[in-house]
């Protein structure tokens, strides 16, 4: 029973954090791009006069999609058309349950793993609804019975099923190195210590993995410099037909998307919750000394550092959208099939060799 | 109830039947490929059954294999049905009749 | 309680299979394929094989299922005329209730002997790591074979489906 109530407690703050987190992404996206383009940026939404460097702007943002007309194509399909936003976005919802955003309490005799779930198949968990994402997509496209929408939606299924390949190649060097598919086990295997001062995170084990990991999993994303799908500015995308809420519902999702992206990334590459040289009792320095900390204040260490990095790689995501322009459609592909994947599989290989020689 | 063996390898066979009456009372080529999945994911329902039951793996390994083969089987189908409709124009069954005379 | 999801998921399951053969429109029919695969995934899960349900969404839903959708809608396929005469669709389901019945008979009179023996822990029998070790050593021989099937269908997809180009 009380372990139920735990769960439930645990879900309940997990989705309440990544809901106002994605919220606030939106505030992050407009005030980033003002800054790229030396404007002041969203600073005029107001409530009796306060102004909080432009907060209140999530607010009316909301609500200006709250109030806008549900609209559907006459010769549409209702019920995929509906269907679809909700399919986009719950996915991104749901794979925050296997990513551990915290080490474990103690609470007396109480013993909570800050993680939903801790599932023995791990990141293939994040794959499947991975893969889910791409319904929403399509059947927007689909459904929306106009020309422009059908070619966005085709084009995100190209793109979307390309770098999933991409995407899971990439990452079988670091699960070959760990020798597991289990998060929250990838992340403690990243507080040890090479050379006895270099945390061993992974982006220190698997540089090129990481380096093909991020456009991989940015192209997932499908923003700027890949989003050829959706195409803002001229070409028309796969949610051309939509508005109000449901429209929401879609950038909702992108915004999750980056927040699932930059959480896997801290997890897989740069050490998940773990601050380096922390350990459950405190810190212990490399060049001798050591800092005893009570359990308490350790997990809250580690919460926040986990936050911190989230933080960081979702900036970092949000400036990447604001540098680049956007890819061709053949240069992406060729990015894909000619860049990506052949290296994915020479790091393979190279992992490979040197885990058999590490190991003999 | 308990759920044993026995359960899994009757909704098994169900799904079956249900692929098979799909195959012959269908004529439009992308629906009666479907359901010839889902033949196929009726055998896969039984291999799992089978390897709880006798705690072997094999099983699922199997399972992995017909995946394998589904998956080259539907790029190679679909690419037919895609040259099919090029030609024809149509995906009925019946209008295909190259072999007949 | 594995009794409650069973019955959910098995109903679901059959429920969404025949729709499938039920629909019209072939778009529909395959969405509810992908619904079909997704509940046995679901009931793969209550048989302790997590890896293997996960393999079931990832390739079937998420690479084969889509093939399927991008047929159709590169195609643009909608329902088609089918014409099927009564009398066929009545042998169809005919056959394959009498296909039911044989199943049945031989499930009933035919004997399924106990579990003898090399059991394993429901944890330890779906894990990744049972699969992968049974993989890479019993079944490495026809796991490379699998691996040259895809080519194969690989290299047929791509030689069928490309456009003749005229010289």
């Amino acid at each position: 029973m009380l372990e139920t109530i735990i769960l439930l407690a645990k879900i309940w703050a997990v989705l309440l954090t990544l809901v106002s987190l994605a919220g606030l992404m939106t505030w992050v996206e407009r005030k980033e791009s003002a800054i790229m383009q030396d404007r002041l940026g969203a600073n005029r939404a107001d409530i009796l006069g306060f102004r909080v460097i432009g907060l209140f702007q999530v607010m009316a943002d909301g609500l200006k999609m709250f109030f806008k007309e549900d609209f559907v194509p006459p010769t549409g399909h209702r019920l995929l058309h509906t269907l679809g936003p909700i399919l986009a976005f719950f996915p991104a919802l749901v794979t925050f349950a296997v990513i551990p955003f915290g080490s474990t309490l103690y609470l007396g005799s109480l013993v909570i793993p800050l993680q939903i779930a801790q599932l023995n198949i791990g990141i293939l968990y994040l794959l499947v609804f991975g893969s889910f994402s791409f319904y929403g997509v399509v059947l927007a496209g689909w459904s929306s019975n106009n020309k422009y929408s059908m070619l966005g939606g085709l084009r995100a299924a190209a793109q979307l099923i390309s770098y999933e390949v991409c995407l899971g190649t990439s990452l079988v060097g670091i699960l070959m190195i760990y020798g597991t598919l289990q998060l929250n086990v990838i992340v403690d295997h990243q507080n040890q210590l090479l050379f006895g001062f270099l945390p061993a995170w992974g982006i220190f084990l698997q540089p090129l993995g990481f380096l093909l990991f991020l456009p991989a999993a940015m192209a997932e994303t499908k923003r700027v410099p890949f989003d050829l799908p959706e195409g803002e500015s001229e070409i028309i995308g796969y949610y051309t037909e939509y508005s109000g809420l449901k429209f929401g519902l879609f950038y909702f999702a992108e915004f999750m998307e980056i927040l699932v992206v930059s959480a896997l990334i801290a997890t897989l590459f740069f050490g998940g919750y773990h601050l380096p040289w922390l350990y459950e009792e405190g810190f212990h320095f490399p060049w001798g000394g050591a800092w005893d900390l009570p359990n308490v204040v350790v997990a809250m260490i580690r919460l926040a550092t986990f936050f911190v990095k989230i933080a960081f790689f979702a900036w970092l995501q949000v400036l990447i959208r604001w540098t680049l322009p956007r890819f061709r459609y053949d240069q992406m592909m060729r990015l894909c099939w000619k860049g990506i994947l052949p290296l994915a599989v020479l790091n393979i290989l190279v992992t490979g060799l040197i885990l058999l020689l590490v190991n003999r | 109830m308990v759920v044993s063996l026995n359960h899994y390898l009757v909704l098994s066979a169900i799904l079956f039947s249900i692929g098979v009456a799909g195959v012959l009372t269908r004529k439009n080529a992308i629906i009666i490929f479907a359901s010839i999945e889902l033949m196929m994911n009726a055998v896969n329902l039984a291999f799992v059954a089978f390897a709880r039951h006798w705690g072997d793996p094999g099983g699922q390994i199997f399972v992995f294999f017909v995946v394998a083969v589904a998956a080259a089987e539907v790029a190679v189908g679909l690419a037919i049905i895609v040259v099919l409709f090029r030609q024809k124009e149509t995906v009925n069954i019946d209008r295909v009749n190259l072999m007949k005379w | 309680m594995e009794t409650a999801f069973f019955l959910l998921f098995s109903a679901l399951t059959i429920f969404c299979a025949l729709m499938v053969i039920l629909q019209k429109n072939p778009l529909a029919s395959v969405l509810f394929l992908v619904m079909t695969l997704f509940w046995l995934a679901a009931l793969f899960v209550l048989l302790s094989a997590p890896f293997i349900a996960a393999i079931q969404v990832i390739i079937y839903a998420g690479a084969i299922m889509v093939l399927f959708l991008f047929v159709l809608m590169l195609l643009n396929l909608k329902a088609i005329e089918e014409g099927v005469k009564p009398a066929l669709k009545v042998t169809g389901v005919a056959v394959a209730l009498i296909l039911l019945v044989v199943a049945a008979v031989v499930l009933r009179s035919v004997p399924i002997p106990a579990n003898t023996g090399f059991s394993r822990s429901a944890a330890e029998l779906g894990s990744v790591e049972s699969i992968g070790q049974m993989l890479f050593s019993v079944y490495l021989l026809p796991f490379e074979i699998a691996s040259f099937l895809l080519l194969a269908g690989i290299i047929g997809a791509i030689v069928l489906a490309k456009k003749d180009r005229k010289p």
